[in-house]
């Protein structure tokens, strides 16, 4: 079985363990989303795929991929796919439960006390510390799913050159994504689609 | 500023929930529509209070879309107590992230149910390869400003160091948080 076409993969490998109720779900998310500082995306490989053990990582791209492309806050995207895939709508729901009910709180309480700790030189510093972290832990799953992109049905020459695009384009051009997304993204699925029907024909000549 | 009318709130919510579906790239791609609905149309906002509120949420732990709901909360507070601060607040971000949250159910449902098509498989396979790149692009750009002055030097060693520590280790997360906390509260970094 390919894991990198699968999209309900999660029963495919035996050592991952989709969340077997509501509360667990709830307690992923909210877990997920309380050590997430400055974006909740990159602590969610960590937490979901490498503590919890829920999907496997080819999975969980391709998740995080139909996350970004659809409008709304990506990882509340990700949020309702993955309940949905587990409890259905009840399940959608939890996870946003999850992701936003004690983060919502925590955000309340910082703007009652802002205003008083603003300026203060060792806050700003510690903010400036946990950023670098935040850096630190976004290469590292970026590195990851890079790898979990070898089995990737268009090739790897293939990704290098789409992902490098794409890096240009946003980071060193900073063009809008919603055009980056279309252009590249296009041809992007273009490619991988013709791949996977080259693929399919192979395979029924070969039966 | 003034008290806000039922059909104010009515607009902020409706004002948000056209914003989820635009939404593409995540709550942050649609701030500047944001900004110029609630400080140059309305004036619910001052400049100062929009830009805070977009800073102090990433400071605080959650998705950084929690910067809708300090917006709310700035409008209702400004409208005159913390309870339309909490009203503020909550149409704000369930405006924001409801109507997107049904589209993505009802889209993944449907390319769940066509999961063998061809053309649904290459659209989420072909987008795998992107999102990686976005990954990489955003911790660039998070890491450019740390990269100058005399501290550069130190920081980037840092980020190697915590990257060390995520890749080898299975230690938490919080505990890598607090130790860069530390760092830049010295003004090592």
């Amino acid at each position: 079985m390919d894991h990198t076409l699968s999209s309900d993969a999660t029963v495919a490998t035996p050592a991952c363990t989709p969340p077997r109720s509501l509360r667990e779900l709830f307690w992923g998310f909210s877990m997920l989303s309380l050590q997430g500082f400055g974006g909740v995306m990159a602590v969610t490989q960590r937490e979901l795929i490498e503590r919890r053990r829920w999907m496997p990582l080819e999975a969980f791209l391709e998740d995080w991929a139909v996350a970004q492309v659809l409008p709304g806050p990506n990882v509340a995207n990700l949020g309702v796919i993955i309940g949905d895939r587990c409890f259905g709508t009840r399940g959608a729901m939890v996870c946003l439960l999850g992701l936003f009910l004690f983060p919502l709180v925590i955000v309340g309480l910082l703007a009652l006390a802002f205003t008083s700790f603003q300026h203060v030189p060792m806050v700003q510093g510690a903010l400036n510390g946990m950023g670098l972290v935040v850096v630190a832990l976004i290469v590292t799953t970026a590195v990851k799913l890079a790898v979990a992109l070898r089995s990737h049905v268009g090739g790897v020459w293939f990704c290098v050159q789409a992902g490098g695009a794409t890096f240009v384009a946003i980071a060193v051009l900073r063009l809008p994504l919603v055009w980056v997304l279309l252009a590249i993204g296009s041809l992007s699925c273009g490619w991988t689609y013709r791949c996977i029907v080259r693929r399919v024909v192979a395979e029924r000549s070969d039966a | 500023m003034t008290a806000l009318t039922a059909s104010d709130w009515l607009g902020l919510w409706l004002h948000f929930s056209v914003l989820s579906l635009l939404s593409v790239g995540g709550g942050i791609s649609v701030v500047p529509d944001m900004h110029r609905y609630l400080v140059a149309e309305q004036g619910w906002l001052t400049q100062q209070q929009f830009t805070s509120s977009v800073a102090l949420a990433q400071i605080a732990p959650g998705p950084n879309v929690l910067f809708v709901a300090l917006m709310g909360w700035n409008v209702g507070t400004n409208a005159g107590s913390v309870y339309l601060g909490a009203l503020g607040a909550m149409l704000c971000l369930l405006g924001l992230v409801l109507p997107s949250s049904l589209l993505t159910l009802l889209t993944t449902r449907w390319a769940q149910r066509n999961r063998t098509h061809p053309g649904v498989r290459a659209l989420k396979a072909g987008l795998t390869p992107l999102v990686v790149a976005l990954l990489a692009s955003t911790a660039w750009l998070l890491l450019a400003p740390s990269l100058t002055g005399r501290t550069a030097l130190a920081a980037g060693l840092f980020v190697l160091l915590a990257i060390g520590v995520l890749w080898r280790t299975s230690l938490h997360l919080l505990w890598v948080m607090g130790a860069g906390a530390l760092v830049g509260a010295m003004g090592w970094v």
